[in-house]
């Protein structure tokens, strides 16, 4: 019955979410109503303007680029490696690929893989260095991942200088060379509006299958997810805990290296000072909300983008939408609170339930 | 005595606690000035019983007295209050800090910090015969003086009423010895200590009376002049023992692991591991005796690979194992049923068939075969096998008698006789050629106790080497073909478990007689 329901790992995730939502959008509404305004018709607004067909492509293109981001995350997180530099790893990343891609002129299709594979390569490289700080002189990767995001910053803004990577755009804004047509991927049209999706939102789709079957069917996934769960175990039963890190390390970089090529590919064309930034940052959340799974986190990535690009509204009326920020942070909080409650609620049914079946007494 | 109140009463003390062994219906009286040992198996809820008692954790039901006048305890300072102290099992004391420093933290009130409470220390000290010093460093303190600081504290704090829990787990037999000698002085100026143990030879020679948990209930109250350790150990456990004993030998001349001057030192330099050099042949199991903290879990560490060698060679069969990775040693055929199952045997979190893979992650049925490569011959491949590694866990549920209702429950609602139960078959399958069994019967119940030492006789007459460590002496003797005894990471006597006998063998884990005994 309830033991049912509750012995599947999703209805618990899902009771979860639930209660987060149903606490955060309370506590917004409180904020709101302290600071005048009428709750009910500021979310409706949100929900009227982000139907729209143009707040959909929007959503969902804002959307691949935060999936990307918290799925590089949760491949650390599944083994309790916290990888706090996807940021500095995907800046980094796309500005070379763009500047790759701005430089070579390759025949069609050739010259995406190129770009593509110049990111991913950059990702897993500088997520690379952090991983061998730990395993050879125990530098926490929390530290190493924050400074070297400080440090891919600098490197970006020497690079992009006219002379070194970047060229002039505009009067206020300096990128890399533009990709010419043969590198940049067209966009899908959608009905009812003219902005067009990232047709690599397909990237993304693939990298949450990949990442699905990494780690739930090979060798390399369960090895992940025990270290995750018992690094004493886990060197017990032969995992090279050193292995692991530098493994899971890169592969994560890896997948940050994609987080900018939608929007590079299907907008830019440039990497230049107004390509989107800190979204490696927010993947930490996303991934946090979407329990390090690849399902829970594409729900999360698509509530996150869809709060981002509805809030735009509020502006119009006068509704400051930071107020959006309340929101997110609320759910965050709440979520690791609740998944913590619902997940040891979990264990003690789990555990009655062994020993009722048994027909042991409490024991 | 009879005409004082008891210093404790608990009465119907009943606690709910899912997964864990719950209390129920405790009945205990502790007279005033005597030594009071609870006795019962791991697990058997002494630890939840003592929580309770010092406000840790609230009853359910029941009541607790304390000095005839009922309490409720809300905290350990409600029960500091009413005079009761608890010595926990790992010392919570700042190594940096002095003697003085640690008492006087957190009851500064008391005596103040500084000429005040030192003569108030040396008074209690003397008074008691503790020899505790004020002013030297906590880290320059032996395991025994540490404890005995932390009675002080507990002193200190005025506690009339002392709670021991497992005090000789951490001890050597002579500080032992040392600690009786101070229990009985605390009797002697009439203080209550109640004494948490298992180790029912202690309890015989200290206890003025004894009372025995079994699954979560007081069975029975005796005095240790009317029982045997035996009888003792039979109430504990609610049935005859099964014993411990091998028939026939079936001892081979084929050297399964050979160890040649096998050293590991830890960080400080300090060999823990001291030049071992032994050999187990197929069909053998040779049993390594010693005190806790000798160099046992190093050893075993050692043979797996967790822990680098500084000098000697580590062989299995032909193959030499120095410097080979973990998982290629287990390849190579180790079993391995570590000492601590919680925190080297399991993914708790995780069902029974994903524990299945645990440790054999390259091995079929558990990986699917490489492309290229026959039969078993093939290089692991990289995917896992769930229909190959769900069905043998539904063998091991079936062979190994793991009771569960099903194989997707979770390892951690499992109980521990069962979770050890599903580690032994686990680690039999793959054919090893080596199994180190490191205490495989320690907090499991008797049936798979039994059950237990059944799969260890059967894997040796099939040919089978074991590597067994055990702190149980009747284990040890009963069940080895050779006993080996460590002290001090060396390996310093050799015994014939068909004489020796559980005292003598006791004698030479202290290091009291030298070589070879019987």
């Amino acid at each position: 019955m309830i033991y049912r329901l509750f012995a599947r790992s999703w209805t618990r995730t899902l009771v979860a979410a639930f209660v987060a939502l149903v606490f955060s959008i309370a506590l917004t509404s409180i904020v709101l109503s302290i600071s005048g305004f009428n709750p009910p018709s500021t979310f409706q607004a949100m929900f009227e303007f982000g139907k729209e067909p143009d707040s959909i492509v929007n959503t969902l293109n804002k959307a691949s680029s935060y999936y990307l981001s918290a799925l590089a995350v949760a491949v650390g997180f599944r083994m309790n490696l916290f990888n706090i530099g996807v940021d500095g790893q995907y800046r980094l990343a796309a500005m070379l690929a763009a500047a790759a891609g701005g430089a070579w002129n390759l025949p069609v299709v050739l010259h995406q893989i190129v770009i593509v594979a110049v990111a991913v390569l950059v990702g897993g490289l500088w997520a690379a260095v952090p991983a061998l700080l730990k395993v050879t002189r125990g530098v926490s990767e929390v530290i190493s991942t924050i400074m070297l995001n400080f440090i891919a910053t600098g490197i970006i803004a020497y690079l992009l200088n006219p002379g070194r990577l970047a060229v002039q755009l505009g009067p206020n804004n300096i990128g890399t060379k533009t990709i010419s047509h043969s590198g940049r991927v067209p966009g899908t049209p959608f009905p009812g509006t003219d902005l067009k999706l990232y047709s690599l939102l397909v990237l993304a789709i693939l990298a949450g299958i990949g990442f699905w079957f990494m780690i739930n069917r090979t060798r390399f996934g369960f090895d992940l997810r025990a270290t995750g769960l018992s690094q004493s175990a886990a060197v017990a039963s032969g995992v090279d805990a050193r292995r692991m890190v530098v493994m899971a390390m890169v592969i994560s970089g890896a997948i940050a290296g994609l987080i900018g090529m939608p929007q590079l590919l299907g907008e830019s064309y440039t990497y230049s000072l107004n390509f989107p930034t800190g979204i490696g940052l927010t993947g930490i959340g996303i991934a946090l909300l979407g329990r390090n799974g690849p399902v829970g986190i594409a729900f999360a990535s698509l509530l996150w983008a869809f709060l981002d690009v509805s809030s735009q509204i509020l502006d119009f009326n006068d509704i400051p939408k930071e107020i959006v920020a309340i929101t997110q942070a609320a759910v965050l909080l709440s979520v690791v609170v609740v998944y913590e409650v619902v997940n040891r609620v979990g264990q003690r049914i789990d555990q009655r339930h062994v020993a009722a079946q048994l027909g042991e007494v409490a024991a | 005595m009879s005409t004082t109140e008891p210093a404790v009463e608990l009465h119907g003390i009943t606690k709910r606690f899912p997964g864990v062994v719950a209390n129920h219906d405790i009945d205990i009286e502790v007279a005033a000035g005597t030594v009071h040992a609870i006795v019962g198996e791991n697990g058997a809820g002494k630890s939840t019983l003592m929580k309770i008692l010092y406000g840790m954790q609230r009853p359910d039901e029941g009541t607790i007295k304390v000095a005839g006048v009922e309490v409720a305890l809300h905290s350990p300072s409600d029960a500091i209050a009413r005079g009761i102290g608890m010595v926990h099992q790992h010392f919570m004391l700042a190594d940096n800090l002095s003697v003085l420093e640690n008492v006087v933290l957190g009851a500064e009130k008391l005596h103040g910090i500084g000429g005040r409470a030192r003569r108030r220390i040396r008074e209690i000290s003397d008074q008691y015969g503790l020899g505790v010093e004020p002013d030297r460093l906590v880290e320059q303190l032996g395991v025994g003086a540490r404890q005995r600081v932390e009675i002080l504290k507990v002193l200190y704090r005025g506690a009339k009423i002392l709670i021991l829990d497992e005090p000789t787990a951490v001890l050597v037999p002579q500080e032992v010895e040392e600690l009786f000698g101070n229990l009985r002085e605390l009797k002697r100026e009439g203080l209550t200590v109640i004494f948490i143990s298992h180790k029912l030879d202690e309890v015989l020679s200290v206890a003025d009376t004894i009372t025995v948990i079994r699954r979560g209930t007081t069975v029975d109250t005796v005095r240790p002049g009317d029982v045997t350790a035996r009888q003792l150990a039979e109430l504990m456990v609610g049935s005859e023992l099964p014993v411990p004993e091998l028939r026939e030998s079936t001892v081979t001349d084929v050297p399964v692991l050979t160890m040649d001057g096998v050293t590991v030192r830890d960080a400080t330099g300090r060999a823990v591991v001291d030049d071992v050099s032994l050999t187990i042949h197929e069909g053998e199991i040779l049993g390594i005796a010693g005190v806790e903290g000798n160099g046992q879990a190093e050893l075993v560490e050692a043979i797996m690979g967790m822990l680098p060698l500084d000098a000697g060679v580590i062989r299995l069969g032909d193959t030499e194992l120095t410097g080979m990775a973990t998982r290629r040693r287990r390849e190579a055929g180790i079993g391995f049923i570590p000492e601590d199952r919680h925190r080297h045997g399991l993914l708790l979190e995780s069902p029974l068939w994903e524990n299945r893979i645990l440790g054999h992650q390259t091995r079929p049925p558990n990986v699917k075969r490489g492309r290229r490569g026959g039969a078993t011959g093939g290089k692991a491949g990289v995917l896992i096998d769930r229909q190959g590694f769900r069905s043998d866990t539904e063998r091991i549920v079936r062979d190994y008698d793991v009771r569960t209702p099903n194989i997707d429950v979770t390892a951690a609602s499992l109980s521990g006789g069962n979770q050890q139960k599903l580690i032994v078959g686990r680690e039999m399958s793959n054919d090893p050629k080596l199994l180190i069994a490191a205490h495989p019967t320690r907090g499991v119940d008797v049936g798979a106790q039994s059950a237990i030492w059944d799969h260890l006789r059967h894997a040796r007459a099939e040919g089978l080497a074991v590597l067994l460590i055990s702190a149980d002496l009747d284990e040890l003797i009963g069940m080895s073909d050779t006993l080996r005894v460590i002290l001090r990471g060396r390996l310093v006597g050799e015994a014939d478990p068909a004489t020796i006998t559980p005292d003598q063998l006791g004698s030479l884990m202290t290091g009291a007689g030298e070589g070879s005994a019987a």
